[in-house]
């Protein structure tokens, strides 16, 4: 199964070289809470008017990936049409306690959980169907997060593009450096997705990485 | 004597299992609250699928899921490293149940773990 999906793989990338089709999907990954679907949503908002879905201070907001296709970005000069894949949050561990410690009651914490393992489940199934991933990380936040390693591990085994996006520039307790430190082998953009700071920084990363 | 299991397993006893063995030996011993030590690690793939895995087997009350560490792979930056790019090599794991064991410092080369017997 690994060597026909290996040969879909390298026979897709294949034809979209030959004919230089500027068309590649992307996935939006990081831990919970790192502002990943208010990155969709800018991405969304700038270049289709739309929105990718409700964000939240509760960890696991989004539960289901949310995909949205022919996102059309123009930088440089350059553009490049994306399929635009929104995922949950990954995580290792679920506790229902946690959310009802965020004000749930203890049914819907429960539901909350049953929904965001699956979520998990789900996000890890996209990382073999991508053409490279946006790794959002908080730049207020520890960057040697199992969910970081494993993404990136995940994307340098397959040999795919990998752009890490330090989020939250905005709080003053930002260190987007340290990020740029941790990882030093993938190129980084320091942005806030919720403020818009630099953003056009990222959509010519974006154009250069992915294109 | 109360206390924890840390079991300590060698790249070679983990070698000889396929990756759907691997993750199903960790998250067994896991699950009935061992903490393990991998001298050689996951690689990132089974590290997804340990994740993936993990998920599947969370239930209130009982499992709230595995606390991983790894440390982020060394990239090789020689020449022919760049040229033969080999898959990312693995380095110690830790794993264990996320109500006994808590990451409380990880750095490049450096995992700092808190064990504790209560929940």
């Amino acid at each position: 199964m690994g060597v026909i999906r290996s040969l879909k793989k390298n026979f897709s990338g294949f034809f979209r070289k030959l004919f230089n089709k500027k068309n590649a999907r992307i996935g939006i990954y990081g831990p919970p809470n790192a502002g990943k679907t208010t990155l969709a949503n800018r991405i969304l908002r700038d270049w289709t008017g739309d929105a990718m879905g409700s964000v939240s201070n509760i960890a696991h907001e989004t539960r289901r990936a949310r995909r949205r296709e022919g996102v059309t970005i123009q930088a440089n000069g350059n553009s490049l049409t994306l399929d635009v894949i929104d995922t949950p949050g990954l995580a290792t561990k679920i506790d229902f306690h946690e959310f009802m410690e965020q004000g749930m009651n203890e049914a819907d914490s429960k539901r909350r959980a049953k929904e965001a393992t699956e979520g998990v489940i789900e996000a890890v199934k996209w990382l073999e169907n991508l053409d490279g991933v946006i790794l959002v990380m908080d730049a207020t936040e520890d960057p040697f997060t199992q969910v970081n390693v494993t993404v990136i591990g995940n994307m340098e085994a397959r040999n795919l593009p990998l752009l890490i996006v330090a989020n939250k520039i905005d709080l003053p307790e930002s260190a987007p450096s340290t990020i740029r430190d941790a990882f030093p082998q993938h190129p980084l953009v320091a942005i806030s997705a919720l403020e818009g700071n630099n953003i056009d920084t990222l959509y010519e990363e974006i154009a250069k990485r992915f294109g | 004597m109360q206390g924890i299991q840390m079991d300590l397993l060698s790249e070679d006893r983990l070698s000889r299992m396929t990756t759907v063995e691997k993750v199903r030996f960790i998250l067994d011993e896991v699950k009935s609250g061992k903490i393990l030590v991998l001298e050689r690690g996951l690689t990132p793939q089974e590290e997804a699928s340990l994740i993936e895995m993990t998920m599947t087997l969370i239930e209130p009350d009982d499992f709230s899921g595995i606390e991983m560490e790894t440390y982020p792979a060394h990239e090789d930056t020689s020449i022919m490293g760049k040229l033969f790019k080999k898959q990312p090599k693995t380095r110690l794991t830790v794993i264990g149940p996320a109500n006994k064991i808590k990451t409380l410092r990880k750095d490049r080369d450096m995992i700092t773990a808190l064990v504790s017997a209560t929940k």
